[in-house]
């Protein structure tokens, strides 16, 4: 952690997360014959007011990881604690109080919200569920609809009659009922336009300054990141390869993964993108159920493949990297990190 | 008319979209897709469409291909060398889809049949035009499967796309694209559906395919950064209509269409850290019963009576630049932030005006 974080305690540690589903054979007995290894291994800190992005391709576990995190889904190993409270220790009822403090917003706007419901009532349902809604909740959600940039008139409405844009707010909405600490933003606007994008970029971060939230940011779209996350880890099968503050991360990036992205993202100035230095990874991400030996990504990686002599290769092959400052000032977990300016 | 599609390279254009309208009848009136769209293509150059979801710029190009449903009502011209495909027989459109014209559908699972080998369903496309014995059109399969570079092509060939990735089918359906050495390669958002890293190589791969075939391409999409990277010209789309064209440069550079200053400014940058992004407040329009006047008008800082009364056309402006709006010159040089938060209030400010016109909304 950079020295600014050390001194605060963090909302919400995970320490060691694994997530492993397993693969069932065919028969009636339907034996265990393996696991997906979704998440292996990862941990982070969330502190008070600060976003922190995780980002990834599809599969490389980042979703996975923040539902483990809120307890959504149980864990194979590993810890998460908020406010010091380890959520794993804790009994049903009160894990359900503590959910108040952590909430989620998917991707699907779509998908995510009741559609025989109107809205006002999909916004009041978290407070219903929580015994708060007799206390002046049809106020709160005329409120809340206003925060997230919705007319309150407009409660009585079903969600078909809203754009994209508006029903994830109508999901924010919801999320910022309880009053959390934390929330998980997942993709949450990778299913929008971006003229929309832009409007629930501004409101996420203006609900950040005025209620002191903490972010969990799932994306795939490191643009985006850039733009919303003060520190960014990045995933690549089941594992964060490299982590730091947002605008080191961006500058400096040591990990062979993390360059190839940044490098991989196309930027909407011409000029730049004809002169601009490509890493261009080949392959595919290998199976999560059959993870390559020592470094996960050996398989794709360019420097693996042009730059080390066989013992370099051989110690990425058979001595998984661990996710540790190699002298560039954040941590990456790559045997031969260095930092590469590419934008 | 064609006239604002200015003709940089010379020569004759290969492909000729002139005044094209697309229209589907339904329950709550007809729903004009596509208001007039006109564009040239030269031999060996790429032209981006860019626009949001809605804007007409897929119904464009399945109009090229003539696969649009029987319900949709088209008219204008759509020329394609010496032949008006508007008017073409369907036996006439089958010897143009796939040989002359090819295209590369957003999502290869469904473009692919599941049922086939892929080198089956390569060799089919070079079989379905030319006189050729099977393994002759099989061992091109295998070449064709080089060419995009799949590993192993010749064991690839005979595996069926399930066993596949998501970005080796990409790779399988622009081999299929390529295989009778088209004139034009549509890519309809051909790496919309993958992530960046094979986004990267499925677009080396479709610039590859496009120099080896010498093809001119109209690269569909929502990005503007592989606009950026790919195009040498760009059309904006907005509500069915052509907004704004001229060379990459000029549109990226000095943008003379609001919407297109607001959709720069409202994007998120890799390469730029940026504090408060620019959003355009409210939705497109519905295609539906459209009001007269420029479509933008509800969400444009620079609206006046006349945008709501008169629908402004393409205007020449300088170098190989068309925009469509009244107050072009104000748009000039000017920072999106500075133009769309002079009238638009910001998201957190007033918080009721931002996206909330729900009387026009659609679905």
């Amino acid at each position: 952690m950079s020295e600014a974080t050390a001194t605060r305690t963090p909302v919400l540690s995970a320490q060691n997360l694994v997530k492993h589903f397993p693969i069932r054979g065919g028969g009636i007995v339907r034996r265990t014959t393996g696991a997906v290894q979704a998440v292996s291994d990862v941990s982070f800190d969330i502190y008070p007011h600060e976003t922190l992005a995780l980002v990834g391709e599809s599969g490389c576990g980042k979703s996975t990881t923040a539902r483990v995190a809120l307890a959504l889904q149980p864990l194979t190993s590993g810890k998460v604690t908020f406010e010091g409270r380890d959520l794993g220790t804790m009994g049903k009822r009160e894990l359900q109080r503590l959910r108040r403090e952590m909430q989620i917003v998917f991707q699907d706007p779509y998908a995510s919200v009741d559609p025989r419901l109107p809205v006002n009532e999909i916004i009041a349902e978290p407070l219903r569920i929580h015994g708060l809604y007799d206390n002046g909740g049809r106020q709160q959600v005329r409120d809340l609809m206003k925060t997230v940039g919705l007319r309150p008139e407009h409660g009585n409405r079903f969600p078909h009659e809203f754009s994209g844009g508006q029903r994830q707010r109508i999901g924010i909405a919801r999320a910022l009922a309880l009053k959390p600490k934390v929330l998980v933003l997942d993709e949450p606007v990778s299913a929008l336009d971006v003229s929309i994008q832009a409007g629930v970029l501004n409101l996420l971060k203006d609900l950040q300054a005025e209620f002191g939230l903490s972010y969990l940011f799932v994306s795939h779209d490191l643009s985006v990141v850039r733009h919303v996350s003060d520190r960014i880890a990045v995933m690549y099968l089941g594992k964060i390869v490299e982590t730091a503050a947002a605008e080191d991360l961006f500058n400096s990036p040591t990990h062979p993964y993390t360059q190839a992205l940044i490098s991989a993202i196309p930027v909407p100035d011409p000029r730049k993108e004809r002169t601009r230095q490509r890493i261009v990874i080949t392959g595919d991400v290998p199976s999560p159920a059959n993870p390559p030996s020592g470094c996960r990504f050996r398989t794709r990686c360019p420097k693996f493949a042009n730059e080390i002599d066989d013992a370099g290769r051989k110690k990425c092959s058979t001595e998984e990297p661990l996710l540790i400052d190699h002298g560039q000032g954040h941590p990456t977990a790559c045997h031969f990190a260095e930092s590469l300016q590419l934008i | 008319m064609t006239e604002y599609d200015s003709n940089t390279r010379g020569g004759d254009p290969v492909l000729v979209v002139e005044d094209l309208t697309v229209e589907f009848p339904s329950g709550e009136g007809l729903v004009k897709a596509v208001r007039g769209v006109n564009y040239q293509l030269q031999r060996g150059e790429v032209l981006g469409i860019v626009g949001e979801s809605g804007s007409g710029k897929s119904v464009t190009s399945l109009a090229i291909m003539g696969l649009l449903p029987r319900t949709a009502r088209v008219s204008g011209s759509i020329r394609f060398g010496g032949v008006e495909l508007l008017k073409a027989s369907e036996k006439e459109l089958n010897k143009v889809r796939g040989k002359g014209i090819a295209m590369v559908f957003q999502d290869p699972m469904t473009s692919l049949n599941p049922v086939y080998t892929v080198g089956d369903q390569i060799a089919e496309a070079i079989t379905a035009h030319h006189d050729v014995r099977k393994d002759v059109a099989k061992k091109q399969a295998i070449d064709l499967l080089d060419l995009v570079r799949i590993p192993n092509p010749k064991q690839r060939a005979d595996e069926y796309p399930h066993q596949l990735s998501g970005g080796m089918r990409q790779r399988v359906v622009i081999a299929i694209a390529m295989a009778n050495n088209p004139d034009v390669i549509i890519a309809d958002e051909p790496t919309t559906a993958l992530d960046v890293t094979v986004q990267a190589q499925i677009l080396e791969a479709l610039q590859a395919a496009q120099k080896e075939t010498g093809a001119a391409m109209v690269l569909i999409t929502h990005d503007l950064g592989v606009i950026a990277g790919q195009a040498d010209r760009v059309h904006v789309m907005y509500a069915g209509k052509v907004v704004e064209s001229g060379s990459v440069d000029e549109i990226f550079y000095t943008p003379r269409m609001p919407y297109t200053l607001g959709l720069l400014g409202s994007l998120p940058r890799l390469d730029v850290k940026t504090e408060r992004l620019t959003p355009i407040t409210g939705s497109p329009p519905a295609t539906q019963n459209m009001p007269p006047g420029c479509p933008f008008s509800p969400r444009c800082p620079l609206s006046q009576d006349i945008c709501d009364k008169e629908e402004p056309p393409l205007v020449a402006g300088p170098g190989s630049q068309f925009a469509a709006c009244h107050f072009t010159e104000q748009v000039i040089g000017r920072d999106p932030a500075e133009l769309f938060s002079a009238t638009s209030a910001d998201t957190a400010a007033v918080p009721v005006t931002v996206d909330a016109a729900t009387d026009t909304e659609t679905i």
